[in-house]
């Protein structure tokens, strides 16, 4: 066991964690989530429209 | 205490901060680019320096750099993260106090920038020229903006942190590591300091940080701003969430290992050249797994091209990201670098990134933001908007075509040499023989800088409250 056991293993380590992340987001289960994620710039409306009324106010 | 009830019960933005930042986008972009037609102008007509030391092009270049970077390319970033950040999060800033502190802090970062620089009073480090007093003053700055901006994140009412607050809040942690090993330096007196490291340590340091500027500020960053307002101003969600997450990972996983490519046939040792060079090939992946994220988010939408030239704006910008992610990658290859390197080509592959993508992003959310901010149902002129998005096009393709011609010129003189050895060309005949590059990257250059004049007219009149914005001329479908 040397330095370069360590290097070779934290490249490996580095491979599984992007590979279980690929399957993490595509998983069908995340699905649902992820569309009301992508969705959120257009939940905040109503919150833009008050914070404009007061712009007009200032 | 009524007030303080109603405030609680209908929480507001703070689009105050976000608002003299875009307009300080504008000022900052007029600045650094008239700075940028100066320097371009010198290298065609040298006269032009006057023969007076703060007007030579070796120290105004750096104020150019500087300027629209950390003055136009920040206060873009500072504008739309702050933005993002609430809109997203569902919630106002953290503080207005800090947040403001951030607006004038980085203001005064920039002044005194703008009169350092010129001075010459430099650490010669590129992209990080300011002396000791003003790093510490941009550290102060930032980790300031990191509070307001993950403060604002923690307190959000949306369970999920939108992709866009990844991109951003990668590129304000990044920026703070870099900017703080970078300038690692000793001091001694207010105006010089030296840096903590030396010779090739020194270079590798400066390039890690360097390629990184270009990663997280000029890339993350203004990701960030496009997986908000891409989908924003189409009307429709991103193309995947998904592919934003792998995107992301491996971004920020690839980008850090790029620097070295820099540094080719220098004393750095091979294996980190190759190194460099390695990971600048695989980072074509997620740079144009992104860019096709942006782009796909428009189909279906495609026809929305034809009558709104914000998201014109917007989607060309990625044609350009997707464009110089190409390629920067080959540049790094060794042996297109050893055409390539110390010509101008390295110019123009900067500045199809810097104006094509960066720029025209940046000035897409502002004319996006700009309305919203002043409370108006949209631009005073979209027949201006337009104008100014085809002076941008033109402009940056003339600049990009220029340096092309006058990179692969320059490399192919200076690596020519006769029978006997010796060099076919003096430096100089490389010159003279840029001359006609140089007069047509300064035409191109000039009417970017044209445009960004349109749009401060068109800025101005949208903030006017007296004056109503003009009706979309029918015309303007046609273009």
């Amino acid at each position: 066991m040397d330095i370069n056991d360590l290097r070779g293993l934290s490249t490996a380590f580095l491979m599984i964690a992007f590979i279980g992340l690929c399957f993490w987001a595509y998983s069908k289960k995340r699905k649902h989530s992820f569309d009301e994620a992508a969705n959120l710039p257009f939940a905040d409306e109503e919150l833009n429209k008050r914070t404009q009324e007061d712009v007009k106010h200032d | 205490m009524s007030e303080l009830n109603t405030a609680l019960e209908h929480p507001t933005y703070n689009y105050k901060v976000v608002r003299q930042f875009a307009i300080m986008t504008v000022v900052w972009g007029i600045v650094g680019m008239l700075v940028g037609v100066l320097i371009a102008a010198q290298l065609a007509w040298p006269a032009l320096n006057f023969d007076l030391p703060w007007l030579s092009f070796g120290r105004l270049r750096p104020l150019h750099t500087n300027a629209v970077i950390f003055a136009f390319g920040g206060s873009a970033l500072f504008a739309t993260s702050y933005y993002i950040v609430q809109r997203t999060c569902q919630a106002r800033l953290l503080s207005d106090r800090l947040a403001a502190f951030t607006f004038w802090g980085w203001q005064l970062v920039i002044v005194a920038a703008a009169v350092t620089l010129p001075l010459g009073i430099t650490t010669s480090k590129e992209y990080a020229e300011l002396e000791w007093p003003i790093d510490i003053l941009i550290t102060v700055v930032w980790v300031v903006y990191a509070v307001v901006f993950f403060g604002t994140i923690v307190k959000r009412k949306t369970s999920h942190i939108y992709v866009a607050n990844w991109f951003l809040g990668a590129y304000i942690i990044a920026v703070a590591v870099l900017h703080i090993i970078n300038s690692m330096e000793m001091p001694v007196h207010m105006t010089k300091s030296y840096s903590a490291y030396a010779g090739t340590v020194d270079a590798m340091v400066q390039w890690w940080y360097g390629h990184n500027a270009v990663g997280f500020f000029l890339t993350a960053g203004f990701l960030g701003m496009m997986y908000y307002f891409v989908p924003k101003q189409a009307e429709r969600p991103v193309y995947s969430y998904r592919l934003s997450i792998v995107h992301f990972w491996a971004l920020v996983a690839v980008y850090i290992w790029a620097g070295p490519h820099h540094l080719h046939y220098t004393a750095l040792p091979n294996w980190a050249q190759s190194l460099g060079m390695v990971m600048s090939i695989i980072l074509l992946a997620p740079s144009w797994g992104g860019a096709m994220n942006g782009m796909m988010t428009l189909s279906g939408a495609w026809d929305k091209l034809r009558t709104d030239p914000i998201l014109r704006f917007l989607v060309v910008s990625l044609s350009f990201y997707g464009m110089s992610t190409f390629e920067g990658p080959m540049m790094s290859i060794r042996t297109v670098n050893a055409l390539s390197h110390y010509t101008d080509w390295t110019i123009g592959h900067v500045h199809s990134g810097a104006l094509g993508w960066v720029a025209m992003i940046s000035i897409g959310a502002i004319y996006h933001l700009i309305p919203i901010l002043f409370a108006k149902p949209r631009m005073y002129s979209t027949a201006l908007i337009n104008t100014h998005f085809w002076m941008a096009t033109i402009g940056t393709v003339l600049y990009i075509v220029s340096m092309w011609v006058n990179g692969i010129l320059q490399g192919l003189m200076w690596r020519a040499y006769n029978q006997d050895g010796t060099l076919t060309y003096s430096f100089v005949e490389a010159v003279a023989a840029s001359y006609p590059g140089y007069v047509v990257r300064f035409i191109g250059g000039a009417i970017f800088f044209s445009g960004m004049l349109v749009m401060a007219y068109n800025v101005y009149m949208t903030s006017r409250r007296d004056v109503e914005s003009q009706a979309v001329p029918a015309a303007a479908t046609a273009v």
